[in-house]
């Protein structure tokens, strides 16, 4: 108690009421101290840790583009990986020696920074095209429109395989350059400045996309108290009353829509030039439910949740389930359960079965929090008030009745 | 006074660019059907006919999957995401059970001996399933019935993850040979050249349709099927009419699985292979075909699915198998975007 009350004095606000400021200071701490604890801790070989941090971020910048969408704005995108998808391809095409083998018959080799931004705006602008028709539709509609809009479009990428090589993918994508960088002890060589220095090591990877989530925390804070934001949480909360007050409800659905796929194709394109390959297969709908998974988990809405969410869904998906096996079968030799290590006929044998768990996971994480939590575990002030009252559709007979008699 | 001008200007517009878009989707289905049109001329009345055949019995089990959505959604206006793993668990349920009753492939029992046991299966299968689907109904949607929207859809998604993830910890991620029990036998029409309506083609289309119109009556007829469609019209002048709505709402759960479980089964014994995510596909196939007969009507979601289940198989037969599901989808995108109210569907008030 005397620690909080000793932080409220420092904060001005108690970690309590308001947890944001006490999350972003761990989340920044902790971006800074990561890589020299990797470093460190691994004798100078933290380049794996690194890079799966920096990965992390991909995911990161995606949950916060859906945050967008779904936290702020109310609309549920069950097909927000088709976007990452386009994201990722529209790079894979304009920065890569693919388009030779292409009906084209020409390479396009653009820039790593002018393509983020083509991937920004492609993706936007098939939001705006899949959007305008259907934002007037009711929301539970939006969300079937969009799942099919993420089933067509890794189908097309496949079937299309003479400008993609199908299910092969598109491998070998240009690494991103910076016209100009610091060498130095860090990278094992003097210090000097280099021209169009290539961005390779997870260490470089890693300080861009930092600096590119701290761009975005601040671009998507200041949406969300804008008056844009402030007319997204009115149409979420009730569409009728929000366009009563003068808010074009369409319009600010369809910006909510075309933001929240502009954050993806760029996470896309950020993840094309990172993997240096896009494949079909990377795109299906798991891993739209896993972004939802990470946003709902964190807290709908509240963006220090979300980037928490992310690394938790990311950190369990990606890191603990994986290890899980050798951890598993270790566990049950140690307790005396040795047979069910091996695989029989029935039975694939602990290791697997324990991998499998993924699926059930992420059912369980968004069911409960759903029923016990439904503001996050680092809720959203607003949406916490709001759930807590309550902001009933339409109310029942019993809730009228037990309003009218309290 | 300008506003209305301006209304009726907007209107104006509204109306002139609805009938654009109403003529380029005509004139888009006329280009398909002629394409298509001039390919079945090209490879001959007989393998157009074993196509429809094929597509009746898509559909049919397409109509059953299709049927549960559009009750469920007619009654509580919520997309119910774990029906399609609904369906697929009937096809684990009854893949378990043959072997316990007794049935192989290449198995000597016949006739009564195979028809009972196989009924028995499907009774069993279809009680599982409708149990599994009110439990559901009762721990995810029933305690969120008042909280916004977006809560029961993610909870709807999160259950069909659970659904999933069981089967798979249960049976793996592989493709599960389905014993191909029924007989093979079939009519020929035309001599031995001509297409053939196979056994389990006539088995299929007739459990769905003895299904489909045992449902019809139960909701035209009973006492419950009444406070079905007081419930779907009106939920609080029901409840005020002493409809017990918690009750008729986990019957509508109910009854929509008996039908998905029933068509989970079928599909085993039709297709032969079972996966432990092919609810996820179909279930999002059986939807277009609920939203194009229209949502929450009942004949409409059984035209619908034998519609979507004839495109299927024509695309299949005529066009690429690969192209398919995305001229499905697209599909469903355009229903819901032009049409949302689907070919049959009644309006339904925006909220």
């Amino acid at each position: 108690m005397t620690m909080f009350r000793t932080i409220r004095k420092v904060w001005g606000t108690d970690p309590r009421v308001d947890p944001n400021p006490l999350a972003y200071t761990i989340l920044t701490v902790g971006a800074i101290l990561y890589p020299i604890w990797a470093e460190i801790s691994t004798g100078g070989q933290g380049d794996f840790l690194i890079s799966v941090l920096a990965d992390a971020g991909v995911y990161i910048l995606l949950a916060m583009g859906l945050n967008v969408v779904v936290g702020f704005a109310g609309l549920l995108d069950l097909g927000y990986a088709a976007f990452f998808a386009i994201g990722a391809y529209t790079y894979a095409f304009l920065a890569s020696d693919h388009l030779v083998v292409t009906p084209l018959h020409e390479a396009v080799h653009l820039p790593f920074w002018i393509v983020l931004f083509v991937g920004l705006f492609v993706a936007a602008a098939f939001g705006v095209i899949l959007g305008a028709p259907t934002l007037r539709l009711r929301g539970d509609y939006l969300a079937i429109v969009t799942l099919g809009f993420g089933e067509i479009v890794p189908r097309v990428f496949k079937n299309l395989s003479d400008w993609t090589s199908g299910v092969n993918g598109i491998s070998a994508l240009d690494k991103p350059v910076l016209p100009i960088w610091l060498n130095g002890p860090w990278s094992g060589d003097p210090l000097e400045f280099v021209r169009n220095f290539k961005i390779i090591s997870p260490m470089a990877f890693y300080v861009v996309m930092v600096l590119l989530l701290g761009l975005c925390v601040v671009l998507v804070n200041n949406l969300r108290v804008s008056r844009i934001g402030r007319a997204w949480m009115a149409v979420r909360e009730d569409e009728v009353a929000a366009n009563a007050m003068g808010v074009n409800t369409t319009r600010i659905k369809l910006l909510a829509f075309a933001i929240g796929a502009a954050f993806s194709g760029f996470a896309g394109s950020f993840y094309g030039a990172k993997l240096s390959l896009v494949s079909p297969e990377n795109f299906g709908f798991t891993v739209s439910i896993t972004i939802l998974v990470m946003i709902v988990l964190g807290g709908m809405g509240n963006i220090p949740g979300v980037i928490i969410g992310s690394l938790l869904i990311y950190g369990i998906t990606f890191l603990f389930l994986p290890a899980l096996p050798p951890l598993a079968e270790e566990w049950a030799t140690n307790i005396g359960l040795g047979g069910l290590v091996p695989p029989n006929e029935d039975w694939p044998g602990i290791g697997q079965e324990v991998q499998r768990l993924k699926f059930l996971v992420f059912g369980v994480i968004l069911v409960l929090t759903m029923l016990l939590r439904p503001q996050g575990l680092i809720p959203s002030r607003v949406r916490q008030q709001e759930l807590k009252k309550g902001v009933h559709e339409d109310q029942t007979i019993e809730d009228v009745n037990a309003e009218t008699t309290a | 006074m300008v506003s209305s001008v301006a209304n009726a200007r907007t209107r104006l517009l509204a109306g002139s660019r609805g009938r654009l878009l109403n003529a380029s989707l005509f004139i888009l289905i006329a280009v398909a059907v002629i394409i298509l049109a001039t390919k079945v001329a090209a490879l001959g009345p007989a393998y157009f006919i074993q196509i429809l055949v094929y597509g009746f019995a898509n559909g049919s089990i397409f109509a059953l999957i299709a049927l549960g959505y559009t009750m469920v959604y007619g009654i509580v206006e919520l997309i119910n995401f774990a029906h399609g793993d609904v369906f697929t668990l009937g096809g684990f349920i009854s893949l378990w059970l043959l072997p316990i009753f007794g049935i192989t492939e290449g198995g000597t029992v016949s006739g009564a001996g195979l028809i009972l046991p196989l009924l028995a299966i499907l009774a069993i299968s279809m009680v599982a399933c409708a149990v599994v689907n009110v439990a559901i109904e009762r721990v995810a949607y029933r305690p969120l019935r008042h909280a916004p929207r977006l809560t029961p859809l993610i909870t709807a998604v999160g259950m069909s993850f659970v659904l999933e993830g069981v089967m798979f910890l249960w049976r793996g991620p592989f493709n599960l040979h389905y014993p191909n029990v029924l007989p093979t036998a079939g009519i020929e029409i035309g001599g031995a050249n001509g297409p053939a309506i196979g056994f389990k083609d006539l088995a299929v289309t007739a459990i769905a349709v003895v299904l489909m119109v045992a449902l019809a009556l139960f909701v035209e007829r009973t006492k419950l099927g009444k406070a079905m469609r007081a419930t779907a019209q009106d939920r609080d002048a029901a409840e005020l009419m002493g409809i017990d709505i918690n009750r008729t709402i986990a019957a509508t759960f109910f009854i929509g699985a008996l039908l998905a479980g029933a068509g989970g089964m079928i599909f085993g014994l039709y297709y032969n292979t079972i996966t432990f995510d092919q609810g996820f596909t179909a279930g999002l196939v059986a939807f277009t075909a609920a939203v194009f007969g229209g949502i929450g009507n009942i004949q409409g979601a059984a035209l619908g699915g034998l519609v979507i289940g004839m495109i299927q198989s024509l695309s299949d037969g005529y066009f690429d198998t690969a192209w398919t599901q995305v001229l499905i989808f697209a599909i469903l995108v355009l229903v819901l975007v032009f049409r949302p109210t689907g070919i049959l569907g009644m309006r339904v008030p925006e909220k």
